[in-house]
């Protein structure tokens, strides 16, 4: 590595200690916060951190990390575009986002 | 394809090698009247389908708003029926349209029904059916209801013209070969059972096919003239022709089980034509209790056939008849297994032919429309059970205590039916009493080991009978015509309604009173011959002269109880000639009680209706010539054409397997000398008969049926009550049977039922639980998730 480009490298360790951090963030995102916009933030930060990983390992794994994570990327936009359309289809009809309140299918 | 022949079959070798008769398309027989049914089945669909009121389109919600007046569209389709018909709609007799009339009659007996004001045009005529004809408008019939005029009975006349040369092929050919066997494909071969779905040809099937096919042919005619007013002619056609195929397959069929499929076909169709007129509820209670009765019968031919094929190994009567005489299978001779397949097969033959104690059915099947009366119930189907027996007579010889049963149950049948006929006011009823009666006749013949007597006098009753039944309905045709057409609600059946008919109803009168004399036994009528032979084979019987008088049953010797037959038989034999007298005098003779204005409407119709008749009274007049004995003084004499004994020689081939058995475990019988005092009791006491019932009864002054009493004193209250038997049934199965059915619904709905609920209540219960664990936050459910990620992870680190 360090005869590739003679910049100090990031050490790895940081790279995917930062992944897991804004993982634990996403997943605790989730369990804690109810309002359903900063759950599709929660959820969007996990995939990014798994970004983060498969990048920060590609030059070990090879080149299929970083494709990999413009898959992801599509996924993710898709993902949204998708959510937020029900999101706003949810607020028409309860005029909220909290989802305590959307517990309908429940016995 | 049907006329595929196939010789896989090892008893087929048995027989078809050295056989001197080809048969000509023997499928064709039964195919004929199959082929009829299949057309006229379309013709009744299409004509209920074009009888169906129009109906509004489906999801059109402007539809209702045009036809305002009578309801929504949602409403009944048959509160449509008569407004649009009124429209213009049904321009035909439609089945549709008269189920409006008369659905609320129940005559549980005649007088409630016939005063029934509801509906005064329809009450009176229980067997008839020309409700619509004056309802039906005049013009051209619909091809529906013209077209089964020429398909029913032309198929059966073309069956009758194929069994006719299959009969003189089959008389051409020397010596003994008259079997031939046809095969179309092998329906069943388990291990070593083997049936093939096979005709056999033998001269007791083409005899009796040229019964069904001749007498039917007849029928089907008749039935033209009987039945074309009534809006379901086409079903009515494709049921009668439905019935011959089965009657065909149970006559024709080489083994049990093809026998079977014949014999739950005639059951099925003998229900539907009971209760061809379905809407009174009488009628269709009458085609259930004639089902429910056979199912009792079938269970016992069933059982028979399981202990014949476990004892002797096979089901078509060649091979078994083979197994039964080689001795291969040790089936000891009047051993208690052979005893308990004839009388299961006759338990069957009790429910067939409407004998002790399965003969409640019979009375009631006259339900049914007056030619279905004449040929299922009088003519063709009761008489299976004869057939049966007469078919397994190698199996009835080798169990004497069973032949015995068989003919005793056939001489109380005889009596108690002819008893029962003494007091009836129905026509048809007295007719119908009449058939128990014969055929008590008949199995008393055949249980006596007297086989060919009894297919003498069955092939003789289906004369008479069918005879008498299609003049009873051209005299109910007349009379309901006549009440019809005066708004008179009387009782078109009941004999205290006739009186003084043979002034206007001449042919029909004739050809009865000729099967009278032949059904009372006055020579030489067909009927002295046949019933004569019956009654000599019991009284030659208690002298020593058959197989069966050395037997015992009960501990008492077969002398004796032929003895016994034969006096029962002879008063039998005396109680119909004064019944048959009776119903004569009443319905022909005397003064006319119709009524004034009716009288004027009584008159015979088309040809339709005396053809059959004159047909059917000559064969009653002369059929007994067929079968004169030669050995009996007096009778001998009258053997006018010289075919004495034809029957006896044309029908050897088929009874020589039970003449072994008999020669082989009896002894021969030897030469015996024929009284001729049987033949004097006989004649006096057919004409005896007649003449007592023209002393007593021809001068007395008789009531309409509103007036006068059914019965005078206790004893006619019995008879005409039917001895009380089906109370006496009721009581003694027909409760029983519900209150234990009642106790198993309610453990069934207790006991069982609470157990299956139970599991459901369970699971509810289960569920309620669980389902708390469901909070319908999605934040939990994420917790749960990480959680069990965790613990998954957590484990693969761990190990």
């Amino acid at each position: 590595m360090n005869e590739m480009s003679g910049v100090a490298q990031i050490p790895l360790s940081y790279t995917l200690g930062l992944s897991a951090i804004l993982f634990g963030i996403g997943v605790a995102g989730v369990i804690v916060r109810r309002n359903a916009i900063v759950l599709f933030m929660c959820v969007e930060l996990m995939l990014n951190a798994v970004n983060l990983a498969f990048v920060a390992l590609s030059p070990y794994a090879g080149l299929q990390g970083q494709i990999f994570v413009f898959f992801v990327i599509a996924v993710a936009a898709a993902e949204a575009a998708v959510g937020l359309a029900i999101m706003i289809a949810v607020f028409r009809h309860r005029e909220s986002v909290d989802m305590k309140n959307f517990s309908l299918l429940r016995w | 394809m049907l006329l595929l022949q196939e010789a896989a079959h090892a008893a087929e070798a048995l027989i078809t090698t050295d056989n001197g008769f080809e048969p000509v398309l023997p499928w064709l027989i039964v195919g004929l009247p199959l082929l009829g049914f299949v057309l006229n089945g379309l013709l009744s669909v299409l004509a209920a389908r074009r009888a169906l009121p129009k109906l509004p389109p489906v999801g059109d919600p402007y539809y209702d708003h045009a036809h305002d007046d009578h309801g929504h569209a949602a409403a009944p389709a048959r509160a449509h029926a008569p407004a649009l018909a009124a429209v213009g709609g049904a321009s035909e007799p439609s089945e549709q349209e008269s189920l409006d009339h008369g659905t609320d009659a129940h005559p549980v007996d005649r007088a409630a029904a016939r005063h029934d004001a509801h509906d005064v045009h329809d009450a009176h005529g229980h067997d008839d059916a020309h409700d619509a004809h004056d309802h039906a408008p005049a013009g051209p019939k619909p091809f529906t209801h013209t077209l089964p005029s020429l398909i029913a009975p032309g198929v059966l006349i073309g069956a009758f013209v194929l069994a006719v040369l299959n009969f003189l092929k089959m008389r051409g050919v020397e010596g003994t070969h008259h079997f031939a066997l046809s095969s179309a494909w092998e329906w069943m071969s388990v291990d070593t059972l083997r049936v093939a779905a096979q005709l056999q040809l033998d001269p007791l099937s083409i005899l009796m096919t040229l019964i069904i096919t001749g007498v039917g042919s007849l029928i089907h005619i008749f039935s033209i003239g009987y039945m074309k007013e009534d809006p379901g002619y086409p079903r009515y056609m494709a049921y009668l022709n439905l019935f011959v195929f089965f009657m065909l397959i149970l006559v024709l069929g080489s083994s049990y089980p093809v026998m079977f499929v014949g014999w739950e076909g005639v059951g099925l169709c003998s229900y539907l034509l009971i209760g061809f007129w379905f809407k009174e509820k009488a009628n269709a209670d009458a085609g259930k209790k004639a089902f429910i009765v056979n199912r009792i019968g079938d269970f016992g031919f069933l059982i028979a056939m399981f202990l014949l094929f476990w004892n002797v190994g096979a089901l078509d009567f060649a091979t078994v008849n083979h197994n039964l005489l080689s001795g291969e299978k040790m089936v000891a001779f009047g051993g208690a297994m052979i005893t308990a397949v004839a009388l299961f097969f006759f338990l069957g033959a009790t429910g067939k032919s409407a004998q002790i104690p399965l003969f409640i059915w019979l009375p009631d099947a006259m339900a049914g429309p007056t030619p279905v009366s004449a040929l299922i119930h009088a003519a063709t189907m009761v008489t299976a059970g004869v057939y049966l027996v007469v078919r397994s007579s190698v199996i009835f010889t080798m169990a004497p205590a069973a032949s015995l049963v068989v003919a005793l149950v056939g001489a109380l049948t005889a009596i108690f039916a002819a008893s029962i006929g003494l007091k009836q006011w129905d026509i048809k009823k007295v007719l119908a009493y009449s058939t128990v009666s014969q055929l008590g006749f008949m199995f008393a013949a055949v249980g006596m080991g007297a086989y060919v007597a009894g297919v003498f006098h069955l092939m003789t009753h289906a004369f008479f009978k069918a005879c008498l039944f299609l003049g009873s309905g051209a005299v109910i045709h007349a009379m309901h015509h006549a009440l019809h057409s005066t708004h008179n609600p009387a009782d078109a059946q009941d004999m205290r309604n006739m009186g003084g008919l043979r002034k206007y109803l001449p042919v029909t009168f004739v050809t009865m009173a000729i099967s009278t004399l032949a059904i009372a036994g006055v020579p030489p009528f067909s009927g002295f011959f046949s019933k004569d032979e019956i009654i000599g084979a019991a009284w030659n019987g208690a002298q020593g002269h058959s197989f069966l008088s050395g037997a015992s049953l009960f501990g008492i010797e077969g002398r004796y109880w032929m003895g016994f037959i034969g006096g029962t038989l002879s008063i039998a034999a005396f109680m119909t000639a004064f019944y048959m007298g009776r119903m004569m005098i009443y319905t022909f003779f005397g003064a006319n009680r119709t009524g004034d204005e009716e009288r004027k409407h009584l008159h015979e119709t088309d040809w339709t209706l005396k053809l059959p008749l004159v047909v059917l009274g000559l064969l009653a007049a002369f059929g007994g010539f067929l079968n004169v004995e030669t050995e009996v003084p007096v009778v001998r004499s009258l053997n006018l054409f010289g075919t004495g004994e034809a029957l006896h020689h044309w029908l050897e081939p088929v009874i020589a397997g039970a003449s072994e058995v008999a020669n082989q475990n009896v002894g021969e019988l030897g030469e015996f000398h024929h009284a001729a005092w049987p033949i004097f009791l006989a004649i006096v006491i057919g004409l005896g008969g007649l003449a007592t019932a023209w002393l007593l009864l021809s001068r007395r002054a008789l009531g309409t049926a509103d007036t006068q009493a059914a019965y005078d004193n206790g004893v006619e209250k019995t008879l005409y009550n039917k001895w009380y038997i089906d109370e006496a049934y009721d009581a003694a199965v027909v409760r029983p049977v519900r209150g234990l059915s009642r106790l198993f619904a309610r453990f069934d709905m207790g006991v069982l039922d609470w157990i299956v609920d139970l599991f459901g209540r369970l699971a509810q219960i289960f569920g309620v639980a669980f389902g708390r664990l469901q909070t319908g936050q999605l934040n939990t459910y994420a917790f749960v998730l990480v959680v069990g990620v965790l613990i998954v992870l957590g484990s693969f680190v761990a190990l």
